[in-house]
């Protein structure tokens, strides 16, 4: 079984345990990332320059890290909460963001980009 | 805080020769050795129980060591592991096997004075738990011939934190030293910020750091990135080693931390190293794993 399939069925079936809630749309300015061993979604995240932006962040898991040194973020995502950040990026380019919390063999894996757009 | 690169850092530092192999050998010049007042040996990241294709020998390269170490002419007074013992597994029982057979290899070492400093692999998914039942505690100190030895653990805590704790205890412990006090840390991560966006760092390192900054002769020798690396921060030598299972890519050569490169045994990527602890700052000789 490939990786994505297996983690696609992860999700269906903890989603079927009452585990992982529907996703809900994201509110204007607002952008959802799911952490869960060991990735990110979405992987990519894009936003415009100068506009303010909240990163709404949970984790259907465990407890995983969210770090963004270029922009002094860090905080912990525990399950059952949403934790919420809100950057203004100042400069286009790509920004990685990662997990900061050891989570297992594939942590040092487990990130993603900001891409701020002009 | 001043921090200086490679290019600088032999300069800044005074160290005569990083020197590979030449000297510890039965036979070989043994330039490194002279004026030491001893040596100790540093091992760092073994993985025990690794599989996969960015080491395909991981089986038998730990007992490799063991016998080119178990030869050096010049026996060290000790050995010391830097942590990621053993590769990660979500198994407590698969963990501690894995430490069972860790230990039971490295018994073979003809040294008999061996100290373990946990990594992230060993350590951060229970807290140390198993680390500890095995290899006792995650920080401690001990003394030997004059130098003060200082083992940080930065991985316990999945955060990657020392801990207001245990940055206490370090205070407490430094208060007990001279400013002129020769003091040796050892520890899995970086202290300092290596490359912040590959988390090569210590959360709260910093603060260690500064604890630090006010006695005269420290060094840092440490592991976690799997090559050698050499750093100042201000007066203070930070000195990686290599790995016994697989390198890595080199620090900050791409936005993201690749995944280890493809073997290449032409490249050495893997080894030990002897440190010598004289009155100047401490040569340190790369080890193959086998002798050529």
């Amino acid at each position: 079984m490939n990786r994505r399939l297996f983690i696609a069925l992860l999700i269906a079936g903890s989603a079927a345990e009452g585990v992982v809630r529907l996703a809900r749309a994201a509110a204007p300015g607002e952008i959802e990332i799911q952490a869960m061993k060991f990735d990110f979604t979405p992987e990519t995240v894009e936003v415009k320059r100068g506009q303010a932006v909240t990163l709404v962040l949970t984790s259907i898991d465990r407890i995983h890290g969210f770090k963004m040194p270029e922009f002094g973020v860090r905080t912990d995502i525990v399950p059952g909460e949403e934790t919420r950040v809100t950057i203004t990026p100042e400069k286009a380019g790509t920004f990685v963001f990662f997990c900061d919390v050891f989570c297992g063999d594939g942590h040092e894996e487990m990130s993603g980009t900001l891409v701020v757009e002009n | 805080m001043q921090s200086t690169d490679r290019r600088d850092f032999l300069k800044l530092a005074g160290i005569a020769g990083v020197t590979f192999t030449a000297g510890l050998f039965p036979g070989r010049p043994a330039s490194a050795q002279r004026g030491a007042d001893f040596h100790f040996v540093q091992i760092s990241d073994t993985h025990w129980g690794y599989k996969g294709p960015a080491n395909p020998d991981a089986e038998h390269t730990l007992e490799k060591a063991i016998v080119t170490v178990n030869g050096l002419a010049q026996k060290p007074d000790f050995i010391v592991f830097t942590g990621d013992l053993t590769h990660t597994t979500e198994d407590g029982k698969v963990r501690r096997e894995r430490m069972k057979r860790f230990k039971e290899i490295v018994s073979e070492l003809n040294v008999k004075d061996v100290r373990f400093l946990a990594g992230e692999h060993d350590a951060a998914l229970d807290k140390g738990e198993a680390f500890k039942e095995f290899f006792g505690a995650t920080h401690y100190t001990f003394d030997h011939k004059g130098v003060h030895f200082i083992a940080l653990d930065n991985v316990s805590d999945p955060g990657a934190r020392l801990g207001e704790e245990q940055l206490a205890w370090l205070a407490a412990d430094l208060k007990q030293r001279k400013h002129d006090d020769r003091i040796v840390v050892l520890t899995h991560r970086p202290l300092f910020d290596l490359v912040p966006n590959w988390d090569w760092t210590t959360a709260d390192g910093a603060k260690a750091i500064d604890l630090l900054m006010p006695y005269q002769n420290v060094v840092v020798f440490y592991g976690h990135i799997h090559q050698e690396n050499d750093h100042m921060t201000g007066h203070i030598a930070h000195h990686a080693a290599r790995s016994l299972i697989f390198p890595q890519a080199a620090p900050g050569n791409a936005p993201k931390r690749p995944p280890p490169p493809p073997f290449d045994a032409s490249l050495k990527p893997l080894g030990t190293r002897d440190v010598a602890m004289g009155a100047k700052a401490p040569v340190i000789t790369e080890l193959p794993v086998t002798k050529a």
